[in-house]
C-alpha cells in the first residue's frame, strides 16, 4: 500500500483548499446576513461557533477513513443508546423532547446525521454491489430505528435529514431504479397513514399551513406569508443591507435561525440569492467531485452521501421560507445562527476532506 | 448469493460515478426550481409584495378633528365636548372573557344582555382590535376600576371626548344632538372627512350645521414594528377643529320661556323683528339630547316615544295649530287692504251672524254681542261677528291671496331641518286635497282663524314679525349673520292701515276693554292678540258651554302673539299653550314674561315710574 500523499505532499497536514475557501466565502456571506438580522452579539457568538466548526472539520480531515470505519458501528450502538436516553432522561423544551445533560446540553440526534450514513456505508464497504433486496432491508432497519426514535421527539427536520441522508447511501450504492420508484409509491402510498397515526397535531398543522398559509393569516400562517413579503419586497436587488423594513422591524420571525434566507433576500435581491446558490453549487460540486475521486466504497459512499445530506438542507430551508415547502425547522447550513448544527455539518466536511486527502490508496 | 459473489470494482465505479452525475442533474434541477420561485416571489410578485412590506410598516391613523362649540348671542357656552373615558378590551389579551366581564359586573354597572352582546360582538371583533366595553364611566366606576385594573389585564380605561349638552331640555330641540355614525349616516356623509370620527349631528342645529361644527380630520403616518409599536412619526397632518357656532338665542331668554311654560305643554318663540334673529325657542316637553350621545338605552327611548307628551316632537317647528283669533289683525289689514272697510268703519255686532239663505248662525264669545265696534274694538274685544262679515265680504280667493306672502301656508326656512308647512286653505286646495268645492261657511270660520287653517309656531312668528315690522321682515333664523336680507311683501300697505291695527293690538293689552289687559306693562306699550286652537270640533251652541269640566286633553289649545315695545318692536313673540283653554289668561301671560324679561332685564328699558 502506498499512500500518495506521502510521495505528493510534504505537508503533515491534509486539507482541501477549494472546499475550504468556498466555505469560508459562504460563513463571511452568512456573517454580514446575521450581523443585518441579529447585530453584533449574535456575530460574536456565530464566529465562535463557526471557527469551533472549522477546528472540528480540519481535525477529522486529518483522521484516516480506515480508522473511522472501525469505530463506526461502536457510534452507531452509542448513538442509539443516547437517542434511548432522549427519550427516557432527556429534557423538554418547547414542546419537545431532544436534549440530555452530559456536562453540556447535548442533542444526540445531530450526531445521527453522521453516525447513520458512516453506518450504512460501513454495511455496504465489503459487499457485492448493487445492493441486493436483503441488505437493503438490513440497511433500512438500520436506518429506521434512529429515524423512529428521532421522529418521536419529535424533530421532523432532523428525522428527515437522518433518512435521506442513510437512503443517499443506498442511491449512491446503486439500488435498483426499481427500488427507488417502488420506494417513492411505498411512500406516497403511506403518506395517509402517518397523517392519521403517527402525525402530532402541530405537524398537521404545519403541513395545512404550506396548503393555504392564508386561512390562518394570523396564527401559524403569519411566518411564511411574511417571509414571502420579505423576499418578494427585496426585488431584483433588494433593499439594502440592514434596510429591510420586514426583519428590522420584526414582521420576520425567527430572522436570524431558519428565516435568515428571508432577511437575504430582503436585503439583497434576487442577487443576493444567485450569489448564494453559487456559492453552495461550488461547494456540493466539490464535495461529489472529492466523492468521485475515492478510493474505495466506504469512502465515496460517506462523502457522496454527506454532500447531498447537504444539499437536502439547503433545499427544504430555501423551499420551506419561500412557501414551496411545509415548515420543517430545517436551518440554512452554515449560515443560520445556531450552535449544533454547524459542528455537525463541519465535521461532516472534515470526513469528506479526509477522503480527498486520503484517495490514492490504489492504482490499479 | 450476494456474499460469495466477487467484487467487481470497476462495476460498482462505474454505477457510483453514474449516480454522482444523476444527483448533479437532480440537484441542478432542484436549485433551478428554487431559483424559479424566488425569481418569482422576487420579479413578478415583486410590487404587490412591496405593497404589503409598506402595508405592514407603516399605518396611518386618522385623527379625528375636534367638533366646534355652541354659544349662545352673548357668549355663554351651551355645548361642549368635555373628556370623559370608556372602558375597553382587546379581546385576545383576556383569557376567560365571560368571566372578566361577570367580574367587572362588580364594578361598574354592566347588565347581563350587555355581558351577552358584548359576547356576541367580541365574536364579530378581530381579537387585536379594541372593543368598547362601556362608554362614558362615571367616576365611581372609573376609580373603582382604576384600583383593580391590575386583575383585568387587557382592559383599559381610556379617555376620549364627549359631547356635552349643558342646558338639556331647555334647549335640546334648538341644538338637537349627535349620535354615533351608523350605516344611514354613511351614506349622506363624505366617508373621507369622518375618517376616526364617532359622532355626527342627528338632529337639531348639531345636524343643519354639521359641515361647520365637524372640521376635518388629520392624520398621523408612523412607522411601527411588527408588534405595533411606533418607532417614528412620518407624516402628521393635523386635524383641523369644527368651527364655534353662536346661536342667536339668549340662553336667560330661553330659560325664562322655558320656565314661563311651567307645567304644559307648548311652544314659545321669541324673535328680534328687526333682524330676524331668534332670542328663544322652546318646544316644551324637551328632553336630554346627552341620552343620544353613546346610544340611548331601549328603555328610555321606549319611554320617549311612548309618552303621550311626545317630549321628541319638536312642536315649534312642527306643531300644527289653528291660529284661532290671532288671525284677525291680518284679516282687518286686509278689509283695509281691499278697501271692505275704511279707518272710521264700524259694525253693530248683535250676537251672531248668519249667512243668507242660512239657517246656521256663527256666534260671538260674548252672548247678545258686544254693540257698536270699530276695527279698534273689534281687535280689543275680539268680535267674531265682525270677522265673519269681514270674511265674507274679502272671499275665500283673496283671503289667500293676502295672507299667504304673510306666509300662511309657506315655510320660514328657518335653519332647522324638518321644519313642517301649515295650510291656507283656497278654492284650489279644496278641490285638491278634498275633491269638494268650497262653501260659504267655511270662508265666514276662516275669518276668525278656524277651519282649514294651520299654522306652526315658528310660521306664526315669521307672520307677526312682518306684521310688526309693518311689511318688511327676515328670515327666521338661529345663528347670528353679519347681515341678514331685508325682504319686503309684494304690496304697498299706507302706512295708517298699519297703525289702526297695531292700535287695535295695543288696546288688546292696553285698552280697558282689552281681552288681555292683565299683562300690560307701564313700562312700554305692548301690541298682541290672543287666539284659540280648537282641538276638537264642537257644535257652535256649545261654545256657551265651556266648562272646565272637559277632559284635559280635550281642552283648546291657548295662542298668544305679542311684540313690544308697540311703536319700535324690539321682540316678537309667539306662544302656544296646548289644552291652555284661554290665550288671554293662559298664554298672553307667558308671552308677558318673556317679553319683559327681555325688555326690561336684557335690554333695561328705563322705567316709568310715575306713569300708570
Amino acid at each position: 500500500m502506498i499512500y500518495s500523499n506521502k510521495t505528493h505532499h510534504n505537508k503533515r497536514h491534509y486539507i482541501d483548499w477549494w472546499l475550504t475557501a468556498f466555505i469560508l466565502l459562504l460563513m463571511s456571506y452568512g456573517l454580514v446576513v446575521l450581523f443585518s438580522a441579529g447585530g453584533w452579539v449574535l456575530v460574536k457568538k456565530q464566529i465562535i461557533r463557526l471557527a469551533l466548526g472549522l477546528v472540528v472539520m480540519l481535525l477529522l480531515a486529518q483522521v484516516k477513513p480506515e480508522k473511522l470505519a472501525g469505530i463506526t458501528p461502536w457510534l452507531y450502538v452509542m448513538t442509539i443508546l443516547l437517542l434511548l436516553a432522549v427519550s427516557f432522561f432527556g429534557y423538554e423544551s418547547k414542546g419537545a423532547t431532544r436534549w440530555i445533560k452530559i456536562g453540556i446540553r447535548f442533542q444526540p440526534s445531530e450526531l445521527a446525521k453522521l453516525v447513520i450514513p458512516l453506518m450504512i456505508a460501513w454495511f455496504y464497504r465489503y459487499r457485492v454491489l448493487p445492493p441486493d433486496l436483503k441488505s437493503v432491508g438490513t440497511s433500512l432497519l438500520i436506518l429506521l430505528i434512529p429515524v423512529f426514535l428521532i421522529f418521536k421527539q419529535p424533530d421532523l427536520g432532523t428525522s428527515i435529514l437522518v433518512a435521506v441522508s442513510g437512503l443517499f447511501v443506498l442511491f449512491l450504492a446503486g439500488l435498483s431504479w426499481k427500488y427507488i420508484v417502488g420506494g417513492f409509491i411505498a411512500l406516497a402510498s403511506a403518506a395517509p397513514v402517518m397523517w392519521l397515526f403517527f402525525m402530532k397535531e402541530y405537524q398537521k398543522q404545519r403541513v395545512l399551513t404550506f396548503l393555504n398559509p392564508t386561512q390562518d393569516s394570523l396564527g401559524s400562517g403569519w411566518n411564511i406569508i411574511q417571509s414571502k413579503i420579505a423576499i418578494g419586497s427585496g426585488g431584483l436587488f433588494g433593499k439594502g443591507w440592514q434596510n429591510g423594513s420586514q426583519t428590522q422591524l420584526d414582521f420576520l420571525p425567527e430572522h436570524s435561525t431558519d428565516f435568515i434566507l428571508s432577511v437575504l433576500s430582503e436585503e439583497f435581491g434576487l442577487v443576493g440569492v444567485i450569489i448564494l446558490l453559487l456559492l453552495y453549487l461550488a461547494i456540493i460540486l466539490r464535495g461529489l467531485f472529492i466523492a468521485s475521486q475515492a478510493k474505495d466504497t466506504f469512502n465515496r459512499l460517506i462523502a457522496g452521501a454527506l454532500t447531498l445530506t447537504f444539499f437536502v438542507y439547503l433545499f427544504i430551508n430555501a423551499g420551506m421560507i419561500s412557501g414551496l415547502l411545509p415548515v420543517v425547522g430545517v436551518p440554512l447550513p452554515l449560515v443560520s445562527y445556531g450552535g449544533t448544527s454547524i459542528i455537525t455539518l463541519m465535521a461532516g466536511f472534515g470526513m469528506i476532506m479526509s477522503v480527498y486527502n486520503h484517495r490514492k490508496l490504489l492504482k490499479s | 448469493m450476494s456474499r460469495n459473489q466477487i467484487k467487481n470494482p470497476q462495476q460498482e465505479t462505474r454505477i457510483f460515478q453514474s449516480r454522482i452525475v444523476a444527483s448533479i442533474l437532480v440537484i441542478l434541477l432542484l436549485i433551478g426550481a428554487i431559483f424559479t420561485r424566488y425569481f418569482y416571489l422576487q420579479i413578478i410578485q415583486h410590487q404587490s409584495l412591496l405593497a404589503s412590506s409598506e402595508q405592514n410598516r407603516i399605518k396611518t391613523t386618522p385623527i379625528p378633528p375636534a367638533r366646534g362649540f355652541i354659544y349662545d348671542r352673548n357668549g355663554h357656552l351651551l355645548v361642549e365636548n368635555i373628556p370623559t373615558y370608556r372602558l375597553q378590551v382587546i379581546p385576545e389579551k383576556v383569557d376567560d372573557f365571560k368571566k372578566s366581564l361577570n367580574e367587572l359586573k362588580n364594578l361598574i354597572h354592566l347588565t347581563d344582555s350587555d355581558i351577552d352582546d358584548l359576547i356576541k360582538k367580541k365574536n364579530l371583533n378581530r381579537p387585536f382590535k379594541p372593543l368598547i366595553i362601556k362608554n362614558k364611566l362615571n367616576e365611581k366606576e372609573l376609580a373603582s376600576f382604576m384600583v383593580r385594573k391590575h386583575m383585568f389585564i387587557g382592559f383599559k380605561a381610556s379617555p376620549y371626548l364627549i359631547r356635552h349638552y349643558k342646558y338639556t331640555d331647555i334647549l335640546a330641540h334648538v341644538v338637537g344632538y349627535v349620535g354615533r355614525i351608523n350605516d344611514k349616516d354613511l351614506k349622506r356623509l363624505d366617508i373621507k372627512k369622518y375618517k376616526g370620527s364617532e359622532y355626527t349631528g342627528k338632529l337639531g342645529l348639531e345636524r343643519f350645521h354639521e359641515n361647520q361644527l365637524h372640521g376635518l380630520p388629520g392624520s398621523l403616518t408612523v412607522e411601527t414594528n411588527a408588534q405595533g409599536r411606533v418607532l417614528k412619526t412620518i407624516e402628521q397632518t393635523p386635524p383641523i377643529s369644527g368651527k364655534d357656532i353662536s346661536l342667536t338665542i339668549d340662553i336667560e331668554l330661553q330659560k325664562t320661556a322655558y320656565e314661563a311654560l311651567g307645567e304644559l305643554t307648548g311652544s314659545a318663540i321669541a324673535i328680534n323683528p328687526k333682524n330676524g334673529e331668534i332670542l328663544a325657542m322652546v318646544s316644551k316637553p324637551g328632553f336630554d339630547p346627552n341620552d343620544f350621545v353613546n346610544g340611548i338605552s331601549h328603555k328610555k327611548y321606549n319611554r320617549l316615544i311612548n309618552s303621550n307628551q311626545k317630549p321628541l316632537f319638536n312642536r315649534s317647528l312642527r306643531g300644527g295649530y289653528e291660529p284661532g283669533s290671532t288671525i284677525k289683525p291680518y284679516m282687518a289689514l286686509a278689509g283695509l287692504y281691499y278697501n271692505i272697510i275704511n279707518s272710521n268703519y264700524t259694525m253693530f255686532s248683535k250676537g251672531y251672524f248668519q249667512l243668507d239663505n242660512q239657517a246656521r248662525k256663527y256666534h260671538d264669545w260674548k252672548r247678545g254681542g258686544h254693540g257698536l265696534i270699530t276695527i279698534k274694538q273689534s281687535l280689543v274685544q275680539s268680535v267674531n261677528t265682525f270677522y265673519y262679515q269681514l270674511a265674507v265680504s274679502l272671499g275665500i280667493d283673496r283671503i289667500h291671496e293676502f295672507l299667504k306672502p304673510f306666509k300662511f301656508g309657506e315655510l320660514s326656512h328657518v335653519d332647522l331641518l324638518a321644519e313642517k308647512k301649515g295650510l291656507l286653505p283656497s278654492r284650489e286646495w279644496k278641490k285638491a286635497a278634498k275633491g269638494k268645492m268650497w262653501f260659504p261657511g267655511e270662508t265666514v270660520i276662516t275669518g276668525i282663524g278656524q277651519g282649514f287653517l294651520v299654522t306652526t309656531p315658528i310660521q306664526l312668528v315669521t307672520s307677526l314679525t312682518i306684521l310688526a315690522n309693518k311689511g318688511s321682515y327676515f328670515k327666521p333664523h338661529l345663528i347670528k349673520s353679519a347681515n341678514p336680507e331685508l325682504k319686503k311683501i309684494p304690496y304697498e300697505i299706507p302706512k295708517n292701515y298699519w297703525d289702526i291695527v297695531h292700535q287695535g293690538m295695543i288696546g288688546v293689552i292696553h285698552d280697558k276693554k282689552g281681552s288681555a289687559r292683565a299683562i300690560a306693562n307701564k313700562n312700554y306699550l305692548t301690541a298682541g292678540k290672543s287666539g284659540t286652537s280648537q282641538v276638537y270640533g264642537k257644535k257652535e251652541e256649545d261654545v256657551y258651554n265651556r266648562s272646565l269640566e272637559i277632559p284635559f286633553h280635550l281642552r283648546n289649545h291657548a295662542l298668544f302673539i305679542a311684540f313690544a315695545p308697540a311703536d319700535n318692536p324690539e321682540i316678537a313673540v309667539v306662544v302656544v299653550a296646548e289644552h291652555g283653554q284661554s290665550g288671554s289668561k293662559v298664554a298672553a301671560p307667558i308671552a308677558k314674561i318673556i317679553i319683559e324679561k327681555y325688555l326690561m332685564d336684557i335690554l333695561k328699558l328705563p322705567k316709568k315710574s310715575n306713569e300708570k
